[in-house]
């Protein structure tokens, strides 16, 4: 196992291991993060996608190998997990707002306690950062009170407002209407721009296509193909990446697909 | 934004018809609650015991000459509702948040925790009045007090702050483990987590059992009257055995009644409205509660 991964890299992952129980759920993932890149995970549902995200924010413990943050290995049992996560912004699935802040409570909560940002300058700053997501007149509104593509917009802004090195993202449109997706994925697209590094899971394949520097194929929690987005999402070599394709873009049942059928 | 729109001539006519059932309910309902009232009425004081009960139970004069005692008795009951509610709701909380806490460091303080819940949970007040009232001064100790007010308010201190302790655990668990990993996502600690993000959810969602217990406490606060304080009941006791008349029972039970019904209200309204709440939520598709 290599010690040190690439020093230029922002997130360097050697050999991760995770098991769940007896069940082996991440087997010897490796990849690094550089500067400005987006790396993409893509994969069916149970590959581990979600899993490999817990475990680079330290909300789960892994079982082998290392994960270094800017060269600083964080998989180092002495290291205080608290300070590593506000270094890392995570963005969910299922958004995860707090119900029971305002729209600008939420955004400027890990600020002013984990930052110590005064507050009125962690104020500003939400708004501004709120202001460019069409949400400056809802501040004071509760997030319930917002639409899905508003509530995950918000949750990402909340995610941003400590400023992360960092930012890692879980299936984050999966949970909304197809007509709501295009404003989450436009302000991601944004943030790769300004250079924010990135983890993702996604099954937007037309986005991976677009933002990703590298994608990597997730099997049965293992690495199954790597690679250029054209090429493994266009021009995929493994067997089961093609399959998981033509899974994604073959809505209903599956016997039902079209083109020629895959073989079994 | 305001739209002129005048209702057609369907709708007006369904407004009407609606009027007019609701008079009609309405009259149906007044009539039927006099007739059964003065049935009620009519039927008890016509009965052959009647003029004793009336002089035995409601007899104005015994009422007016207990109500000094009673009220200064009601005081007593009151004091210990607000004190010991204010200190069994601070210990409690205290001991919910002793339960949460993780790693091997805190494994007594969790087990001490769940032994005192468990503990006090199961036994009868009347039986911690008597061990706390009797026994403390029992043990002749110097700087234990020995005010049977005082001992009788923390023997149910620590019978409620059990009974609120398990109260806020289920509200504490009732929030989703997906909070949690949002606040410690941002960086936030354990305990910054627990004060910012799971307890104001938590609270929230325990008020209306937290008032239940407030009311019970409230008709609890009258079992001190076994260590010779003279609270409201007391009070009504002494006046009853000097003319052998329960007038003054019926008096300190309505200035009970008095106490403990708004609390009632206040209660199920705020059960009604977090019940309404959770409903709303739940059909927003999505939101995270
Ligand atoms: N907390 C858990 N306990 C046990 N097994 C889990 C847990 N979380 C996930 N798993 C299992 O780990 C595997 C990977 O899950 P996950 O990372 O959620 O996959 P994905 O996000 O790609 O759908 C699945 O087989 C899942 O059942
Ligand atoms: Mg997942």
């Amino acid at each position: 196992m290599t010690t040190a991964g690439d020093a230029a890299a922002v997130l360097s992952v050697r050999g991760l291991v995770k098991f769940y129980g007896d069940a082996l759920v991440l087997r010897d993932v490796t990849f690094d993060v550089g500067p400005g890149q987006a790396v993409v995970l893509v994969g069916g549902s149970g590959s581990g996608k979600s899993t490999l995200l817990r475990c680079l924010n330290l909300l789960e413990p892994v079982d082998d190998g290392e994960i270094l943050l800017a060269g600083e290995e964080i998989t180092d049992p002495r290291v205080n997990a608290d300070r590593i996560r506000r270094r890392i912004g995570v963005v969910f699935q299922a958004y995860n707002l707090f119900p029971h802040l305002t729209v600008l409570q939420n955004v400027t909560l890990a600020p002013v306690l984990v930052h110590r940002v005064p507050r009125a300058a962690a104020r500003d700053r939400a708004r501004e950062l709120l202001t460019r997501i069409g949400l400056a007149d809802k501040v004071d509104v509760y997030p319930d009170r917002l639409s899905g593509g508003q509530q995950q917009r918000l949750a990402i802004v909340r995610a941003l407002a400590t400023g992360p090195s960092l930012l890692l993202l879980d299936e984050i449109t999966s949970a909304l209407d197809p007509e709501l997706v295009g404003e989450v994925l436009d302000l991601v697209g944004e943030l790769k721009r300004d250079g924010l590094p990135m983890v993702l899971a996604t099954h937007e394949m037309a986005f991976a296509r677009d933002i990703a520097d590298e994608v990597l194929v997730l099997d049965g929690g293992a690495i199954i193909e790597r690679g250029a987005p054209r090429r493994v999402l266009d021009d995929p070599r493994e067997e089961r990446t093609r399959r998981f394709l033509a899974r994604l873009r073959q809505p209903g049942p599956p016997q039902r697909a079209a083109g020629p059928p895959p073989r079994r | 934004m305001t739209t002129a729109w005048e209702p057609s001539e369907r709708e007006r006519a369904r407004r009407r018809l609606r009027r007019r059932a609701r008079l009609r309910a309405g009259v149906i309902a007044a009539v039927s609650t006099v007739a059964v009232a003065v049935a009620v009425g009519v039927g008890i004081t016509h009965t052959s015991g009647w003029p004793r009960v009336r002089q035995r139970f409601f007899s104005w004069s015994e009422i007016a000459a207990a109500w000094p005692a009673a009220r200064t008795g009601m005081v007593v009951n009151l004091e210990l509702f607000v004190v010991c509610g204010a200190a069994a709701g601070a210990l409690g909380l205290l001991v919910a948040l002793a339960r949460t806490l993780t790693g091997p460091v805190f494994l007594p303080v969790r087990l001490l925790a769940a032994a005192y819940t468990d503990l006090f949970r199961g036994l009868p007040v009347i039986l911690v009045l008597y061990l706390v009232g009797f026994g403390v001064p029992a043990l002749r100790l110097r700087g234990l007090p020995t005010d049977p007010l005082v001992l009788g308010g923390a023997a149910l201190v620590l019978t409620y702050a059990a009974y609120v302790a398990e109260v806020f655990r289920a509200g504490i668990e009732s929030v989703h483990p997906s909070q949690v990993a949002a606040a410690r996502s941002l960086g936030l600690t354990h305990a910054q987590t627990m004060r910012r993000v799971v307890l104001p959810q938590a609270v929230r969602r325990v008020t209306p059992p937290l008032l239940n217990d407030a009311i019970s406490l409230q008709k609890d606060s009258s079992l001190v009257s076994v260590l010779g304080v003279v609270d409201a009941v007391r009070a009504a006791q002494i006046a009853t055995s000097a003319h052998f008349n329960y007038s003054p029972y019926v008096l300190a039970g309505l200035m009970f009644l008095a106490i403990t019904v708004p609390l009632t209200r206040v209660t199920d309204h705020l059960a009604a409205r977090s019940a309404r709440r959770r409903g709303a939520a739940g059909i927003t598709a999505g939101s995270v509660r």
